[in-house]
């Protein structure tokens, strides 16, 4: 049976190697199924975070040959397989244990973001053409992927004044949502620091979901910012009242 | 109480946070309970993800003809009577509102042109009754549950493994844990417990279940002296992937059958005609699962031993439309294109019908101050679910056994807990480690895997269950000396020593309810008693440990009132 050299990252917090590991090839195997016979049959304790390996789940994200998956839904045969196969830990989060990374963070911007509010007085219909475009941001799976590969995240580590690409998408499904009766414009503007997002639309390659993260979601919350805190009237409306704009 | 481990109090704790778990949190906090959910997974990874065609409600937007009492009909008749019939009602008159409600929490269903929640078709309704979101109906609601719940503001343990539930005297009063992160042991006090753990698919070789479906929660029940019920029921979707290897057994959604897709087998024949000519390809899963299953055991199976799945007769647009996943799955993972030609699908372990015996109305266990929703709990499918009926039964059965575990918690003074099961529960996890030598849990597992594969299967009869029986009392002996090497530090053969555990204990107790009940009914079929068995139409089998070994028990099935009964009475 052909062979294929697996070099998978084992290490914890205070550092680790990359490890070779030789995997019997089978038809239409997936990355997480080699990764999956190295621990149970070469290396038990080889940490990796998985659950429905069909996609839907997005728990197994990792780095494999450079770029950001989800290792259930790639092809071992879409990898060159004369050399070996690097999978390493999301780039963007601290290492646990071996491809396990702490994603706890993202959890945290996402308690900051104000829950879906229903307008007062609603019946309740919506048309398909209404819930279309949400629709589309909330196919995501959670995989952290765009997290990973985002700049912002990846190379200049702002966690903490930036809320990541997946959390743009959330917070425009909620702002498309056809019922919803909140603003968060002033949250993404000032919390979630969406200005430093300079689209170059990585996240939008990376997303399983086919999720047009850019297009659809992150300039068009870059709009309504720009509308409510840059609109040229509206500055000198609120410099008259004395208000500030946005919710 | 020891004070050496992380110790978290709270009034109910919930173990799972899939759909049942997240409702039953939702609702213990809107009774003013203090709640924390543990789960093993991250949070919204569990495997309501992976529910896709739909919940079943009868809104009627689609069929107006459609009420509760045909829901019910088609339930208990799915079901083949062996249901608990106030369970069957209660989630046929309420689920219209638990999807209502997940709307007004921010669900968005697809829509029909007069703007109301769209309906597709499903195996076994009458009507068109599932509430959907293309093919990711689940993500949908967990989603929109998991939301929810944090901004009502419940205590999340992510990555949290509940090995032991903790009792003061004959009551609950927690449940003793460890962070799968770190290897860490926790303490969490309680006055009320919900299981919310799903089911035991991972004992099976083929299974569209994740690693986590290895009926912890059972288990811990069944220890801490509750019943277990109808285990002999577990369902077989018939369609799950066949090839490539790698993907066998994921599942392909009931709704591919719902917008109308067809079965045929290698000769090209529609071969449901010959099972069901009058539902077809939506008939019960259990109905179809054994026709796929015959036609490859007869020789007219696909080239990788299943049946052809066809909806190409569909407008291409249409199917990347209404089934998004699955036109991806196919492609990506085995180079199918499902607008232009078949899927190959056959038999894959899906669901577990039984599960922790509970009280209708309030999910109770039948141990105080433990309840139990969802998958994890039985009763409300009998014999055979119906597609559709988990995430309604999950968001019905959830509310009820969070409103009834928050009242519980409030009329229950502060318990104790004796150090001794505490330190009882640290030991034995910590046993694999202190083995000097001994096998990995992976062969163990694996060996499992594929004796309930082959003996347990769609297909059973006595000799192989016997056979499976004395299998399994020999793994329990190997696992019972299983050893695992590294640190407690994320440590997955370790996790899998634990899960292990679970699977042995689910898995006996299929098996013995599997021999005993003799005869075959819905997801049971027994090739040495092939036909319905009036006597076993009246009874559930009953699984409890006492002094220390599995008992079976019968016990009648609960009896339909009058004017229940009228409903059926052209079945006679």
């Amino acid at each position: 049976m052909a062979e294929v050299v697996m070099a998978v990252h084992r290490g914890d917090a205070s550092g680790g190697k990359t490890v070779e590991y030789k995997v019997p090839l089978s038809p239409g195997m997936v990355v997480l199924d080699a990764l999956h016979y190295i621990q149970g049959h070469l290396s038990a304790d080889f940490a990796v975070r998985w659950n429905c390996k069909a996609g839907r789940c997005g728990s197994c994200s990792a780095e494999v040959n450079g770029r950001p998956r989800l290792t259930c839904k790639t092809r071992m045969d879409s990898l060159p397989q004369d050399k070996p196969i690097t999978v390493l830990p999301l780039k963007a989060f601290p290492v646990i244990k071996d491809l396990v990374t702490n994603v706890s963070w993202n959890y945290e911007v996402n308690r900051k973001i104000p829950a879906f509010s229903a307008r007062p007085g609603t019946n309740w219909k919506m048309y398909q053409k209404d819930v279309d475009r949400p629709q589309e941001f909330r196919k995501c799976i959670e995989c952290f992927l765009c997290q990973d590969v985002c700049h912002v995240l990846r190379d200049h580590g702002k966690h903490a004044e930036y809320g990541g690409p997946r959390y743009f998408v959330r917070v425009a499904g909620l702002e498309m949502h056809p019922l919803d009766g909140l603003s968060r414009i002033k949250g993404v503007r000032n919390q979630m620091g969406i200005g430093l997002c300079n689209i170059t639309k990585c996240c939008t390659e990376v997303c399983p979901e086919e999720i047009h993260i850019t297009d659809n979601a992150i300039i068009p919350l870059k709009e309504r910012v720009v509308d409510q805190f840059y609109d040229p009237l509206v500055w000198i409306a609120r410099k008259i009242k004395g208000t500030e704009s946005g919710s | 109480m020891s004070e050496k481990f992380e110790v978290h109090e709270h009034d109910v704790l919930v173990i799972g946070a899939g759909g049942a778990g997240l409702r039953a949190a939702i609702e213990a906090l809107n009774c003013g309970a203090s709640v924390g959910v543990v789960c093993k997974s991250l949070l919204g990874k569990a495997h309501t993800v992976m529910a896709e065609g739909g919940v079943a409600a009868a809104m009627g937007n689609v069929d107006p003809a459609d009420d509760w009492k045909t829901h019910f009909r088609d339930t208990m008749r799915g079901g083949k009577f062996l249901n608990n019939w106030r369970m069957a009602q209660l989630h046929a008159l309420e689920s219209p509102e638990r999807v209502r409600e997940l709307e007004q929490w921010g669900a968005l269903f697809d829509r029909t042109d007069a703007g109301e929640i769209m309906q597709r078709a499903f195996g076994g309704h009458t009507f068109k009754r599932l509430c959907h979101v293309g093919d990711r109906t689940g993500l949908e609601i967990i989603r929109t549950l998991q939301d929810r719940g944090v901004h009502l503001g419940f205590d999340v343990y992510m990555e949290c493994t509940v090995t032991r539930l903790l009792k003061d005297g004959e009551t609950i009063a927690g449940a003793f844990a460890y962070w799968r992160e770190q290897g860490r042991f926790v303490v969490f006090k309680a006055k009320a417990v919900v299981i919310a753990t799903g089911g035991i698919g991972k004992a099976w070789k083929v299974t569209s279940n994740s690693w986590e479906y290895t009926g912890d929660g059972l288990a811990v029940a069944y220890e801490a002296g509750a019943e277990l019920m109808d285990m002999e029921f577990v369902q077989f979707h018939p369609t799950g992937m066949v090839w490539p290897p790698g993907v066998q057994g994921i599942l392909v959604t009931e709704a591919v059958r719902g917008e109308g897709g067809i079965l045929r087998n290698r000769l090209g024949e529609r071969f449901m005609e010959k099972y069901d000519p009058k539902r077809m390809e939506l008939s019960t899963r259990d109905v179809v699962a054994r026709s796929i299953y015959t036609e490859v055991k007869e020789g007219r199976g696909t080239e990788h031993g299943g049946a052809y799945l066809d909806i190409s007769h569909k407008p291409g647009e249409y199917v990347k439309r209404k089934l998004p996943g699955m036109f991806h799955q196919f492609k990506e993972l085995a180079d199918v294109d499902i607008t232009k030609g078949p899927m190959e699908v056959g038999p894959t372990l899906h669901y577990t019908m039984g599960g922790i015996r509970v009280e209708a109305e309030t999910g109770a266990a039948t141990v105080p101050g433990l309840f139990a929703a969802g998958e994890a709990a039985a009763g409300m499918h009998g014999a055979n679910r119906l597609g559709g009926n988990s995430l309604s039964d999950l968001l019905v059965f959830g509310k009820r056994a969070g409103a009834a575990a928050a009242a519980h918690a409030k009329n229950t003074a502060a318990l104790n807990v004796e150090q001794a099961q505490i330190d009882h529960a640290e030991r034995e996890v910590l046993a694999p480690f202190e083995r000097p030598n001994g096998e990995g849990p992976y062969e163990i597992h694996r060996a499992l895997q594929n004796t309930l594969q082959s003996l347990v299967g769609i297909f059973r009869n006595e000799n192989d269950l016997k056979e499976a029986l004395k299998k399994i009392g020999e793994f329990k002996q190997r696992a019972a000396t299983v050893h695992v090497d590294g640190s407690r530090l994320f440590n997955p053969g370790w996790h899998l020593a634990r899960d292990l555990q679970s699977m042995l204990t689910a898995a006996e107790a299929v098996t013995r309810c599997a021999l005993a009940r003799k005869e075959s009914r819905g997801a049971h079929s027994r090739i040495d008693f092939p036909d319905y068995d009036a006597d076993w139409g009246k009874k559930n089998n009953i699984i409890v440990k006492e002094s220390g070994e599995m008992k079976l028990r019968e016990r009648p099935v609960p009896q339909m009132p009058e004017e229940l009964k009228q409903l059926f009475a052209e079945d006679k």
